[in-house]
């Protein structure tokens, strides 16, 4: 997409770095969700064994995966849902377009989902004349900014209350600008209402699809998702193919590890299952119900088996909310859909590393997403997987663009390195040249990339090898 | 566009994607403590409350006098609700109780009998609805809902005000144990949904905000 032509993380990071209001706000933010997350978690143990049972559910699922997505359309078929299965995302806009056109559908209205912003469906559908209305508080204050969303689960929050009441007060007629954030919701309320009881089809994600029942699963506390799921005619769902679940038991774990780390609740306000369209008698809910299934890229994480490890996620974002990076940066430096540790090794996979792999390097694998993941993902591992793969082609890289960073400096560089820890003569005179004139490389050429931002480390003049050699060892 | 060989290939590259030989540690959940009767009211009228969802322990046959007390409290003027799901019939009764001038003050029943498509007007200028519940859930705190022909989804959802009559029989453990003594797997409804309060947000600037698109507003009639 355009965003991602001209996409320039340092760029992107130097300005969020600048930009105090961001800092303020980012920072604000995600000390209340780390703290609500470990109010919600006090017992250390508990959520232990809770998060190995959610990895466990979650590699079980994997390892069926091609099976239980046959069952799962099966009985979402047996039960009147209809399924359909698309490749990448320019499939499956196609396939909603399709839904809508039989629909003669002009609107639509849509409940929070990350796989259709990973579509770009709103622009796609802007494109064909369809206007696709986001519902979420927060999505749809950003979609009247026309801007994307900056979290996975607070799409807003960069934004301050008189920002909101700005654009309210700018882009819906007649409102007069209030930052009284309880009538900022009631005139959110007033306009979606409104278009709630018009819309002839509703689109929305999915956290968890059950195999075992054909059931959609989704979760949360607005009432904006029930509305887009029951109150228009047709019903489109939207879910990566990672989303399916064996069993109806495999989720009260796992939606207690989702709204736990998500935003530190209990339980959502609402959780909502759906296993069918209207059946004969009932009086609401729409007539029909589509299911897509996107696969785009997924098929291929899932052949690598340490890579497969990031399609256990469950979108909670709770490793956004813990990381030192994306507390400073925020969601939009990113230039991606899924920003944060999760996106910065899911893009990545799915977008090759030349267009994507700079996202790999904004880690001080520090280990605080893998430390909360839900589901114990491995985070700064495949991070640091994703950068060997940037360099080097060889022990079974499968990530496109592999080895796209390799240069003749480095693997020279690299080389001499090897040389210089393997041959004793020039692995001493390598320490006796550092002890001599370490600290007196020049702070310019490409070292200064380096020492820019870093403190220069300090030689000392003698080798610690020279001395024990010399002096022997105190207190053996 | 063929979505059919669309499907034949994603399978076939999940087939050959070797995720077979994923390892699955054995790791079972937890599982929520056992409560006793009144300590599972309690936790409920404690989580839910916590919440701003307005607990009454009500006796079992002495609810609807409490919804009443409610209506008029609140002021409600049309109060939605399903006449033949199972406490359409005492609702009716209580408002026809008490001889001609006893339902002063007490909102208008409307009843829910009507597609949505001929009843949408109608079913969006409420104050409040009224639904019974499957079933609550303690660990958690929310009351469960399987909507019927009788009482819709929408019911729940549209009027400013949903009100829920719980059997405190009917409260369990957890959602999982719920689940399991019930054998939802043999089974689902079109749709189940588990309600912990009212519709809220905190989508701007972190501060609370209820009721921004589902009801303001929630009341649970625990029936002891």
């Amino acid at each position: 997409m355009e965003a991602e032509k001209t996409f320039d993380f340092e760029n992107n990071i130097e300005k969020a770095l600048r930009d105090d209001r961001l800092r303020k706000n980012l920072r604000n933010a995600m000390d209340i969700l780390v703290e609500k997350r470990r109010s919600v978690f006090p017992d250390r143990e508990h959520l232990e064994r809770l998060r190995a049972a959610g990895n466990a559910i979650k590699r079980r699922a994997l390892k069926q995966l091609p099976c239980l997505l046959e069952q799962l359309e099966a009985n979402c078929t047996k039960n009147g849902i209809q399924v359909h299965w698309a490749e990448d995302t320019a499939e499956a806009n196609g396939i909603v377009l399709d839904i809508l056109r039989r629909h003669d559908a002009k609107e639509v209205v849509k409940g929070k989902s990350m796989v259709s912003e990973e579509m770009h469906l709103n622009h796609f559908l802007q494109t064909h004349g369809i206007d696709a209305l986001e519902t979420d508080l927060g999505e749809f204050i950003i979609q009247l900014n026309h801007e994307t969303p900056s979290h996975i689960i607070v799409p807003a929050i960069h934004k301050n209350r008189d920002e909101v009441a700005a654009i309210f007060q700018e882009k819906i007629p007649d409102t007069p600008y209030t930052e009284n954030v309880e009538e900022l919701t009631a005139i959110a309320r007033r306009v979606l209402r409104e278009r709630f009881a018009r819309a002839k089809v509703g689109l929305s994600g999915v956290n968890f699809a059950i195999a075992e029942t054909g059931t959609l699963l989704l979760v949360e506390n607005e009432g904006n998702g029930r509305m887009c799921t029951t109150v228009p005619e047709v019903h489109v769902a939207v879910m990566g193919l990672e989303k399916v679940l064996e069993k109806l038991s495999d989720v009260p774990p796992l939606l207690r590890l989702l709204t736990g780390s998500a935003t530190g609740q209990l339980i959502t306000t609402y959780v909502n299952m759906i296993t069918s369209p209207r059946r004969q008698g009932e009086k609401d809910g729409p007539r029909e119900v589509h299911l897509i299934l996107l696969d785009n890229g997924r098929s291929h994480i899932l052949s690598d088996p340490e890579f497969r490890q990031t399609l256990l996620c469950i979108r909670c974002g709770t490793c956004l909310n813990h990381c030192p990076v994306y507390v400073r940066i925020g969601g939009h430096a990113y230039g991606h859909v899924y920003p944060g540790p999760i996106g910065k090794i899911l893009t990545p996979q799915m977008e090759g590393l030349r267009r994507a792999g700079v996202l790999a390097t904004a880690s001080s694998l520090c280990g605080a997403c893998a430390e909360v993941c839900p589901v114990q993902i491995p985070i700064p591992a495949l991070i640091r997987r994703l950068r060997r793969e940037s360099y080097d082609t060889g022990d079974g890289a499968t990530v496109a663009d592999a080895g796209y960073r390799s240069n003749l400096a480095e693997t020279l560089i690299w080389k001499g390195w090897e040389l210089a820890n393997t041959v004793p003569a020039l692995n001493r005179l390598g320490t006796r040249l550092a002890g001599a004139v370490g600290d007196k490389m020049p702070n310019r050429g490409p070292l200064k990339a380096w020492t820019r931002v870093r403190t220069a480390p300090k030689f000392a003049a003698k080798s610690l090898h020279d001395r024990v050699g010399k002096e022997g060892v105190k207190n053996e | 566009m063929n979505s059919q060989a669309s499907r034949e290939r994603i399978l076939a590259r999940l087939r050959s994607s070797g995720t077979e030989q994923t390892t699955v540690p054995v790791a079972p959940a937890p599982e929520a403590p056992s409560l006793d009767r009144e300590d599972k009211i309690a936790r409920m009228t404690e989580l839910m409350g916590a919440i701003r969802t307005e607990v009454h322990v009500v006796a079992a046959d002495d609810w609807p006098n409490k919804l009443k007390e409610l209506a008029r409290e609140k002021g409600w003027k049309r109060l939605l609700y399903g006449p033949d799901s199972p406490i359409g019939p005492d609702v009716e009764a209580a408002w026809t109780a008490g001889g001609e001038d006893h339902g002063d003050g007490l909102p208008k029943l409307i009843p829910y009998t009507e597609p949505v498509e001929r009843f949408k007007e109608n079913l969006f200028g409420m104050d409040a609805g009224i639904t019974s519940c499957r079933g609550g859930v303690a660990d958690t705190g929310a009351v469960v809902l399987w909507p019927t022909p009788e009482e819709p989804r929408l019911l729940s959802l549209v009027p400013p005000v949903h009100v829920a009559v719980l059997d405190a029989d009917t409260i369990h453990d957890s959602l999982a144990e719920m689940m399991a003594v019930e054998n939802w797997a043999g089974g689902m409804p079109t749709n189940a949904l588990l309600i912990s309060g009212p519709s809220k947000t905190a989508d701007i600037e972190f501060t609370l905000v209820f009721g921004v698109h589902g009801p303001k507003e929630m009341v649970v009639l625990i029936r002891k």
